[in-house]
C-alpha cells in the first residue's frame, strides 16, 4: 500500500504546481456556468411546461459541475502514460516491484484531486454568494450532505478505474486519440454533461441509467440539490460499487494479458 | 496568396501522412459539437420554444457561429498556438524572411481535421436552411455570406489578438478561450437570452452578437432597425485594432534567446 501512497502523494504535489492555470480555469468555469444557467432560465422562464427538476435544482447541478470538473471528465489525460506506451518506456515501469494498475491508478487519483482541489473551493464559495437565482445553497439536511460526498468520492473511483479502460486499449491502438475521443463523445453525452439528465427523453434516460457514465458526475449532484432522494441514493451507491468492481477487475485482468504480449522495441 | 496556398498544400500533405489518425480526428470533429446540436434539440423537444425562439431559428444561428468559428479555427490555427513560437524563440526566424508576420503565423499550422467541425455546421445549417420559413431572394444569400465572413473576421481577430498578448506574457493565456470556445457556446443561443451584461459586453467590446444575433433578427425580420442589418459590416471593423495591436506587439518583441 505504501508505495501506491507515495506515487499519489508525488503526483499530488506536482499537479497542485499549476496555480495560475487553476485561476484561469476558475474563471473559464465561472463564465460557462454563468451561460449554462441564463440559457436554462431562458427555457424556464417563458415555457408553460414544467419539467420535473426545478429551475433552482438545476443551478445546483450547474454549479457543483463546473467545481468539480476535474472529478468528472472525461477528457482529462496524462501525457505521460501515453508516452511511456507509444515510446517503449513501459520497459522500466515492468521492472519495478509494483503493481502497474495501481500505480497509474494513483498517479490519475493525484492528478484529478490535484486539480479539483485548485478549483471546487473558490467557485463553491463565490458560488454561493451570487444574487438569486443564480446562487449556490446548501444541501436540506446532513444525511443529504454525508450521501453526496460519499457518492462523489465513489464517482472519482469510479472515473479512475472508466479511463484505466481508455489507457489499456493504447496498448493496442498505440494512439491515444481515437479511444479518448469516443469514450469522451459517448461519456459525457451519456453521463449528462452536455443536456441534464432530467430533461432527456424517456427512453434515453433509461440508457444513461443501464451505463456507468451517469454515476460520477449526475448522481451526487442531484442527490445535493434534493432531486434525487435518499432511499434511491443508497441503492445508487451499491451500484457504483457495482460498477468500480466490475471496470477494475476487467481493467486489471486486461493490463495482465496486455502486458504478456507486449513486444517493447529496442532503441 | 501564392505562398500562403503552397503552406497549406505542405500541410496537407505532411497531415495526410498519419491517415488513420487524420480520419479519426476529423470523425471526432464531427461528433463532439454534433453532441451539442442533439441536446439543444432534445431540450426544443422538452420545452418547445426559447423565449419565443423556434429550433429552426436557433439552428441558424448555432450553424452560422459554428461555420465561422471552423474555418477560423482552421485558418488561424498557427496564431492559437503562437505562444510555442514565442517561447522556444523560432519567431526569429519569422522575423528575418522578407514576407510579413502575420501571413507566416498564418501559414504556420493549418488544421484539416477542422473539416469534421466545418461538416457538422453545414448539416445543421442546412436544416435551419429548409425548415425556416423566409422566402429566399439572391440578396438574402449573399447577406447570409456576408455573416458568415464577418463571424470568421471576428475569431481570426480574437486569435490574433490571443496571440498578440503572448509578446508580453511569453506563455500563452489560457483566458483567451472564454473568447474562443467559451463565445462559440454562447454565441449558438441568441444573444437577447442573456443578461444586460453579457449582452453589452458580447456586443460592444468583443462583437459575437454583430455576426449572428442582430443580423438574423433582421433577415427573419423579428425587428425591422436598419441599424441591424449593418451590423456585419462592424464586425469587420473588429480586426483591424487586433492587428494593430499586433503590430505593436512585433515591433516591441523581445526574444527569449533559446
Amino acid at each position: 500500500m505504501k508505495p501506491y501512497l507515495s506515487f499519489f502523494k508525488m503526483s499530488l504535489l506536482r499537479n497542485l504546481q499549476y496555480r495560475i492555470a487553476a485561476l484561469a480555469g476558475i474563471a473559464t468555469q465561472f463564465f460557462f456556468g454563468f451561460i449554462f444557467i441564463m440559457i436554462f432560465k431562458g427555457f424556464y422562464s417563458y415555457s408553460s411546461i414544467t419539467p420535473d427538476i426545478s429551475f433552482k435544482a438545476l443551478v445546483q447541478t450547474v454549479w457543483l459541475q463546473q467545481s468539480f470538473l476535474f472529478f468528472i471528465m472525461l477528457w482529462l489525460r496524462d501525457n505521460e502514460i501515453f508516452h511511456m506506451i507509444t515510446t517503449g518506456q513501459i520497459a522500466y515501469e515492468m521492472v519495478r516491484p509494483t503493481h502497474m494498475y495501481f500505480y497509474w491508478s494513483a498517479k490519475l487519483l493525484g492528478q484529478r484531486l490535484a486539480g479539483g482541489v485548485l478549483r471546487f473551493l473558490p467557485i463553491l464559495f463565490i458560488a454561493c454568494f451570487l444574487p438569486e437565482p443564480y446562487n449556490l445553497v446548501l444541501p436540506d439536511s446532513f444525511t443529504t450532505l454525508i450521501l453526496f460526498l460519499t457518492t462523489l468520492v465513489l464517482g472519482l473511483i469510479l472515473i479512475i478505474t472508466l479511463t484505466m479502460i481508455i489507457y489499456i486499449s493504447v496498448f493496442y491502438t498505440l494512439s491515444p486519440t481515437g479511444s479518448f475521443l469516443l469514450f469522451r463523445v459517448l461519456g459525457e453525452f451519456l453521463g449528462g454533461a452536455t443536456i441534464p439528465i432530467p430533461l432527456m427523453p424517456d427512453t434515453l434516460k433509461t440508457i444513461t441509467y443501464l451505463l456507468p457514465f451517469r454515476y460520477s458526475g449526475d448522481l451526487p449532484f442531484r442527490i445535493y440539490a434534493g432531486h434525487i432522494h435518499h432511499e434511491e441514493a443508497v441503492i445508487s451507491i451499491f451500484v457504483q460499487i457495482f460498477w468500480i468492481l466490475l471496470l477494475g477487475v476487467s481493467g486489471n485482468y486486461w493490463m495482465k494479458h496486455a502486458l504478456k504480449k507486449i513486444v517493447v522495441q529496442g532503441g | 496568396m501564392k505562398l500562403y496556398l503552397k503552406y497549406l498544400k505542405i500541410h496537407f500533405m505532411s497531415q495526410m501522412e498519419y491517415r488513420t489518425a487524420f480520419i479519426l480526428l476529423t470523425i471526432g470533429q464531427f461528433f463532439v459539437p454534433f453532441l451539442i446540436f442533439v441536446s439543444m434539440v432534445l431540450l426544443f423537444k422538452k420545452f418547445d420554444h426559447l423565449m419565443g425562439w423556434t429550433l429552426p431559428e436557433v439552428a441558424l444561428i448555432y450553424g452560422i457561429i459554428h461555420i465561422s468559428f471552423s474555418v477560423s479555427e482552421g485558418l488561424a490555427r498557427g496564431f492559437d498556438s503562437f505562444s510555442n513560437l514565442v517561447r522556444t524563440g523560432d519567431f526569429d526566424r519569422l522575423l528575418v524572411r522578407p514576407r510579413s508576420t502575420v501571413i507566416q503565423v498564418l501559414g504556420s499550422k493549418f488544421e484539416f481535421t477542422r473539416l469534421g467541425r466545418f461538416f457538422q455546421s453545414l448539416v445543421v445549417l442546412t436544416y435551419a436552411l429548409l425548415h425556416i420559413n423566409i422566402h429566399w431572394t439572391f440578396l438574402k444569400i449573399l447577406y447570409l455570406m456576408l455573416i458568415v465572413l464577418s463571424g470568421i473576421t471576428v475569431f481570426i481577430g480574437i486569435f490574433i489578438l490571443g496571440a498578440a498578448l503572448s509578446f508580453w506574457t511569453v506563455d500563452g493565456l489560457e483566458i483567451v478561450n472564454i473568447f474562443t470556445d467559451g463565445g462559440r457556446e454562447m454565441a449558438q443561443y441568441p444573444l437577447g437570452i442573456y443578461s444586460k451584461f453579457i449582452k453589452r459586453f458580447f456586443t460592444f467590446v468583443i462583437p459575437f452578437g454583430l455576426v449572428n444575433f442582430y443580423p438574423i433578427l433582421f433577415l427573419l425580420e423579428k425587428s425591422d432597425k436598419s441599424l441591424y442589418a449593418i451590423s456585419p459590416f462592424f464586425a469587420l471593423i473588429f480586426i483591424m485594432p487586433c492587428l494593430l495591436i499586433w503590430q505593436y506587439g512585433v515591433t516591441h518583441y523581445t526574444s527569449t534567446g533559446s
